[in-house]
């Protein structure tokens, strides 16, 4: 290729580099997301990734551009990608991720770049306000342990005295163990065995006899989607009378598919937008909860709602009430505008969402009180309200 | 421990471990014809237990849209390969194997796939629709590479198992499935529950493993395979196509996998990338067996179920590191009794 032709090709595109800058340069705000939409915690980062197309595009009179990454439910790649939206990007908040190892993960990216980020994973950790870099960092799900005490309050209120644990051999089952030994312990209620197993595992015999044969009065299952499934058919099949609860962590439609009719019976806390339509109207979560699910069905069928992408839904609420109160003082694109959302991010209250009700504040950041929960109920393939 | 716990855990350990079993006869049997260590093993077992999930259903499987997909690329492939050998009029019966007979059988099955059919013709379906996924997965992955080295065709398994893992996400999707128990029944043997289920996994394994013993030692493509495992150049010079003996043992392999998947997914919950971990164990059974006997593979196999089933009731968070830890004194013992021979690379 000789000089000649060269030129203009080289003229044509500084031009459209520079219409791409003016275009970056418009006060678009960028909203960069990464969640796990693939691998082992697909089947919470599916319908995240699917709720995240129904968030509005404006809010404030401003653009969003929702910028959506795969991680692939794995750390590395959640660190990469939020280090590539904040300085490809340009992103003005990150949202992300679907689980606790890659939040906690983000934390230490996002600090240094002194942007916001709100998490959609559980662990109290990724917000701990004792760790000074977790300023930059918020979170839409509820506590493990607002959610491990519910279970106390209720096995309390139904005369139990003692119970079995069994969970998953990683973060999330060795966490709810640990909540659950301090609300039980809180709650008078003895922990008499605690087992573990894998996700994959073919078999959960063996735990399974174990617990039966110490005979508690409640056994609590901590696993996460239809995992949950496996422990609680084999209690089921050995003749175990007792209660049995699980966690939120199972709350999606496939666990019920697959749990069949050994779930009956089940219960478990949840954010009260699983079961809105049965919740009284002067619940302010009522409304809320309706107009999210009402969309979320009319694009991705009837009864596809989970919790999970609600979690999504709220931090897109979170932002509907932040972004407006830090346009009044920066504009999108800068470290002000950054630094102004954190703030706004900070001082909200009682902003109402779908699980629940938020009120930040500088040692919270998680905001969500008892209103975020509730004690449903497995009966007949359906969740209802539990006593 | 009292006694009762003591026979339910050994039951359980018994049936698990004759799934693995199956899977260590499948990873012994590719091994020695085509000397491939085949990891995606539990992508074939997941597959079973899905398929048969979505016939459950009443829908068209998932795997329907695999197979074609698979069988469109080796049809492709054998194009390419006629004309470059240049026998275009190979083509129309090479189309016929690689991309006619498969589809044709995602067409039965589609047909098929009805609330109406009864249990075991589900069944039949699943294998037929999970089977052919063998041969085609050796003709796309295997067969251009079949004379390269034990480490390069190693290699090669692992690129596969994170392919078929990931098609398995697409197709099937991030959710799990369990199928009905092929009978719910159990009777009692002195004081202790039998479940009929295990009974059933435990006979047909053994079936299986007879119906193994008797074709490689009376039927002639059987013999054909142990040639093949013998001696490759020797097979090809008296006439063994050693092409046919790879389709043929990744056939059977896929038939084993996928039989396993139908009879684990009333046991427990099986996602698309849950196959992994249970042919890894099928994989420590098969080292016992030093990757070529058939009957101390099997043996292996019993012997992981059995440990995992009782290290699940003493110390269930050790389990996994117990069961495979099993493979250093194995591969310890192996390594000081066994006589070398050394790879001809």
């Amino acid at each position: 290729m000789n000089d000649r032709k060269l030129l203009p090709k080289l003229i044509a595109a500084l031009a459209v580099a520079a219409a791409g800058f003016a275009l970056s340069a418009q006060a678009d705000i960028n909203v960069g997301v990464t969640l796990s939409a693939t691998g082992p915690a697909a089947s919470l980062g599916i319908p995240e990734k699917n709720t995240f197309e129904l968030l509005p595009t404006t809010i404030g009179g401003e653009k969003i551009n929702w910028i959506v990454l795969d991680d692939g439910s794995d750390t590395t790649k959640a660190v990469t990608n939020t280090r590539k939206l904040i300085s490809e990007n340009k992103v003005d908040v990150v949202i992300g991720s679907t689980i606790t190892p890659n939040s906690l993960a983000m934390i230490d990216v996002v600090a240094d770049a002194e942007t916001p980020m709100i998490s959609m994973a559980a662990s109290a950790r990724i917000v701990d306000p004792g760790n000074p870099r977790t300023k930059w960092v918020f979170k839409t799900p509820q506590n493990d342990a607002l959610m491990a005490d519910a279970i106390a309050v209720h096995m309390k209120a139904n005369g139990v005295k003692t119970m079995a644990y069994i969970g998953f051999a990683d973060a999330y089952g060795d966490g709810w163990l640990a909540e659950m030994n301090h609300s039980a312990q809180t709650a008078g209620i003895k922990i008499i065995a605690a087992e573990k197993y894998n996700r994959s595992d073919t078999s959960v015999t063996g735990q399974v006899l174990k617990i039966v044969s110490a005979n508690p009065d409640a056994v609590l299952i901590g696993a996460a989607g239809t995992p949950g499934a496996t422990p609680q058919k084999e209690l089921v099949a050995r003749n175990y009378k007792g209660k049995i609860y699980q966690t939120h962590g199972v709350a999606n439609p496939d666990f019920l598919r697959v749990v069949g009719k050994d779930g009956n019976g089940t219960i478990l806390p949840i954010g009260p937008m699983l079961v809105f339509e049965q919740l009284p109207d002067s619940n302010p979560l009522k409304k809320s909860a309706a107009e999210y699910i009402t969309k979320y069905e009319a694009k991705f069928g009837k009864d596809s709602r989970t919790t999970f992408g609600g979690h999504a839904w709220d931090a897109g609420v979170m932002l509907s009430a932040a972004i407006p109160e830090a346009l009044k003082k920066a504009k999108p694109g800068t470290k002000e505008f950054r630094s102004a959302l954190r703030d706004a991010l900070e001082n909200m209250k009682e902003v109402v969402a779908t699980h629940g009700v938020y009120t930040m504040s500088p040692t919270e950041h998680n905001g969500l009180d008892n209103r975020a929960r509730t004690m449903i109920k497995i009966d007949n393939g359906k969740w209802v309200l539990a006593k | 421990m009292d006694f009762p716990i003591f026979v339910l855990l050994t039951q359980d350990g018994i049936t698990n471990g004759a799934v693995y079993a199956l899977l260590a006869l499948a990873l012994v049997l590719v091994f020695a014809v085509t000397r491939v260590i085949w990891i995606p093993s539990g992508e074939f077992v997941a597959y079973g237990t899905l398929t048969l999930a979505g016939l459950q259903l009443g829908k068209p499987p998932a795997t329907i849209g695999l197979l074609v997909g698979m069988a469109v690329v080796a049809g492709a492939m054998e194009i390419v390969a006629c004309a470059r050998n240049g026998e275009p009029g190979r083509i129309p019966r090479r189309l016929a194997t690689w991309t006619g007979v498969p589809v044709a059988l995602a067409g039965i099955a589609w047909w098929l796939a009805t609330p109406e059919l009864p249990f075991w013709a589900q069944i039949l379906v699943t294998l037929a629709l999970v089977t052919p996924l063998g041969p085609l997965l050796y003709r796309i992955a295997y067969q251009p590479l079949a004379e390269a080295s034990v480490l390069v065709l190693l290699i090669v398994s692992v690129a596969v198992h994170f392919t078929l893992t990931g098609l398995g996400l697409w197709f099937f999707g991030a959710e799990g499935s369990r199928t009905p128990a092929f009978s719910s029944e159990s009777f009692e043997l002195g004081g202790v529950n039998v479940s009929v289920q295990s009974l059933l996994v435990v006979f047909t394994s053994i079936a299986l493993i007879a119906a193994f013993y008797f074709f490689f030692g009376r039927t002639l493509y059987g013999k054909a395979l142990r040639a093949t495992a013998l001696n490759r150049v020797g097979a090809r010079l008296v006439g063994i196509a050693p092409n046919l003996a790879g389709s043929l043992t990744f056939a059977l392999a896929a038939l084993l996998c996928a039989f396993s998947g139908v009879l684990i997914g009333p046991f427990t919950t099986v996602y698309y990338d849950s196959g992994f971990l249970v042919s890894l164990k099928g994989f420590v059974g098969a080292i016992i067996g030093g990757l070529v006997s058939y009957p101390l593979a099997a043996a292996g196999a019993l012997l992981v179920g059995l440990l995992e089933a009782f290290s699940s009731y003493w110390a269930s968070g050790f389990k996994e590191v117990i069961v495979f830890t099993l493979i250093i004194p194995v591969l310890l013992w192996r390594s000081l009794t066994a006589h070398h021979h050394e790879e001809d690379e």
